[in-house]
């Protein structure tokens, strides 16, 4: 059975990868994306992350996809003219492909781990403990480096997509919180005592 | 536990967290007014932390499970990175003010991805490396952006960025499959590994994908195609920073996983890193002849550099990589003075980068045409420059470990690439009769190309005792 879910979750991730490259409108694109994502979950779920999985289930398809489908609906690119470019340069393309594939054929049919290797995995699954828990364990304590610097790389794209796009413009009305809390209102409004019959 | 380990790690806290308090305070009171000042205080930071660095001295110490290590060769790394950005930092400032370029996340920028960068030369893990390789390239995507207004610019920061991610993929996928082959990431787990019998298939595997994110990162034949598109594009004082740290950076972080994680796989790696010195020469040699614009022309003549730098590498010897040590320190300091030199060049008021604007600049400035001499000849190698030892040097290295036909082509390289270093001489002292440049006199910079000309000419009497501290650093990361 899990042999069975294995090559039904492997073989639609691959084919969703496969139909995100050649499918000719970009929104089938992205929606080929979403399966290749969610077969990658089911992939994970399989090895015993469920965590990951989930994640990879939000993060991904939720935010990451869902972005992707308003770029390119967003963005005005001539696809056809990309993929008439494309077309040129497929048959050297393919070559290299398929003398890439064979290649990889031959390395991972002589797969073979070193003997150490399954002593000294990094970080086995712990039978006693949840996903998220075990994770949030290694994360705050063993990879505790990593993830602060994590936090200085997102720091740096956030900085960075501040610098390339920010810009000050001068006609646009701002927000002043201190004028705003201020104002009082004998300052901001006049009482009129509007007789009946008169107006103003 | 935590404690001890942020004490081994605390310049990197300093660095990282006086960027973020510049942050902070930058943006919530004068912001780009306060540019010029935090350029300086950033540099003055790097000097001082170099320093200490440079004086802390002791032995290894590993922090977080080995993912960080703090030994001579990360600190000989940390100080040429330091210094180099420091001085890169204080070499753009003006010529970015009176561009209306210097904006205040500039300076913080290249404190991070110096952050990063200290990172890489200290990592014991391919996930630290990993971290610290991302951290520091994406600071310089963005910097290499930083004129959004110009096409070229724009141009440059796309490309790096996407032949970036492209390699980041490639380092990754590599460190996968040795992942799969070892069990661990751990440059100690994967050395152990290693170890016992013959170098099996997926290790290679993996180890040919590593090696093609990391000859990326420094511009190595066939993987510089971005270099003079992104050297040409991106302002000059970032340009110069390009061709400074991050090249030293990338190296060591090179030398480091060859020697910490494949250590005991030496005869299988040395091939393909002989191999991308050898083209790397060649290439950076041949194609530099074409080129009119300077900063092309620089560009290829970092990829050449780099060739030789992989030759002390690829040696595979605590003396290749003292070697290798050496040249880069030598390779930084020249090119800091020369890129002073091209930050001066400008013509009302706009940088000018034709070598062929250099027509008889001899005769009007004849003190920085005779540093730029210096400094040219030593790039190409010409005997009594500083430039030369480092290339003799990486030979005798590669020459011991046996790579005869290394050395041969590297000197043919050299010739060949002599050519169009002597050409900017040509044009500098015997050029035609052309237009006049203006006269820049800006101190600070003609002060970093007088420094570093005569550092070229001075260092030959004991390169400033760098031997010794080479030595001593290629010995903690070659046993």
């Amino acid at each position: 059975m899990t042999v069975f879910a294995f090559y039904l979750f492997a073989l639609s991730a691959i084919a969703g990868g496969l139909l995100t490259v050649i499918s000719r409108q970009p929104v089938h694109s992205v929606l080929w994306l979403i399966l290749a994502f969610i077969s990658s979950a089911g992939l994970f779920v399989l090895l015993g992350a469920e965590f990951v999985a989930m994640l990879l289930v939000i993060v991904y398809v939720g935010a990451v996809a869902v972005l992707f489908l308003f770029v390119v609906m967003m963005l005005d690119v001539d696809f056809a003219e990309l993929k008439a470019e494309m077309a040129r340069y497929m048959p050297l393309a393919l070559l290299i492909g398929v003398v890439i594939l064979m290649q990889f054929v031959m390395a991972y049919g002589a797969w073979e781990s070193a003997p150490a290797a399954a002593d000294q995995l990094a970080q086995p699954i712990p039978d006693d403990r949840h996903n998220s828990e075990a994770l949030g364990l290694i994360i705050y304590d063993q990879y505790f480096l990593l993830f602060q610097l994590s936090g200085l790389i997102l720091l740096v794209a956030m900085i960075g997509a501040i610098v390339l796009t920010l810009r000050h413009r001068q006609d646009v009305k701002r927000q002043d919180v201190v004028a705003q809390m201020m104002r009082d209102p004998a300052a901001a409004m006049e009482l009129k005592d509007v007789k009946p019959g008169q107006g103003l | 536990m935590i404690p001890a380990d942020l004490t081994v790690i605390l310049p990197e806290i300093v660095l990282a967290l006086s960027s973020m308090a510049a942050l902070l305070v930058a943006v919530y009171t004068r912001k780009d007014l306060l540019a010029p000042a935090l350029v300086w205080g950033m540099a003055a930071l790097m000097l001082i932390l170099a320093i200490w660095i440079g004086t802390s001295g002791g032995a290894s110490r590993q922090a977080f499970n080995g993912m960080f290590i703090d030994d001579g060769f990360a600190r000989f790394a940390k100080v040429a990175i330091l210094l180099s950005a420091a001085a890169v930092l204080v070499m753009g400032q003006e010529y970015m003010q009176r561009r209306n370029m210097l904006r205040f996340e500039y300076p913080i920028l290249v404190a991070l991805s110096a952050v990063g960068m200290m990172v890489m030369v200290s990592a014991g893990n391919l996930m630290s490396l990993y971290m610290g390789l991302e951290l520091q390239s994406l600071a310089l995507y963005v910097v290499a952006s930083l004129r959004r207004d110009s096409l070229k610019s724009t141009e440059a920061g796309l490309k790096y960025f996407v032949l970036g991610a492209l390699s980041s993929g490639l380092l990754l996928y590599g460190a996968s499959l040795v992942y799969g082959f070892a069990g661990t990431t751990d440059f100690a787990g994967i050395y152990a590994v290693a170890q016992h019998g013959e170098v099996s298939l997926g290790l290679l595997f993996g180890l040919v994908f590593v090696i093609s994110g990391l000859a990326f990162k420094i511009s190595a034949v066939p993987f510089h195609m971005w270099t003079p598109d992104v050297y040409e594009g991106a302002p000059t004082p970032v340009t110069a920073f390009f061709a400074s740290a991050p090249k030293v950076a990338a190296m060591g972080l090179f030398a480091r996983v060859m020697h910490d994680a494949f250590g005991a796989a030496v005869q299988d790696w040395s091939q393909i890193v002989a191999l991308l010195s050898l083209l790397s020469m060649f290439f950076g040699a041949i194609a530099a002849i074409g080129q009119r614009d300077i900063k092309r022309l620089m560009a290829y003549s970092s990829i050449a550099h780099m060739g030789y730098a992989l030759m002390g590498l690829a040696a595979g010897t605590a003396y290749g990589v003292q070697a290798l040590l050496v040249y880069m320190a030598i390779y930084v300091s020249m090119n800091i003075g020369t890129f002073a030199f091209i930050l001066m060049l400008e013509k009302d008021g706009k940088p000018v980068t034709d070598i062929s604007a250099l027509n008889l600049y001899a005769r009007r400035e004849p003190g920085k045409a005779a540093a730029m001499l210096i400094l040219l000849f030593s790039l190409a190698g010409v005997p009594p420059m500083l430039g030369f030892f480092g290339k003799i040097y990486v030979l005798t290295a590669a020459y011991e470990a046996g790579l005869v036909w290394l050395v041969v082509s590297g000197v043919i390289a050299a010739v060949i690439g002599a050519f169009y270093y002597l050409r900017i001489v040509y044009y500098i002292y015997f050029g035609e009769e052309g237009e006049e440049l203006d006269s820049n006199r800006s101190p600070v910079l003609w002060g970093f190309l007088m420094a570093s000309a005569a550092v070229m000419l001075l260092g030959i009497i004991n390169m400033f005792g760098l031997e010794g501290a080479a030595a001593a650093a290629a010995a903690t990361l070659v046993n």
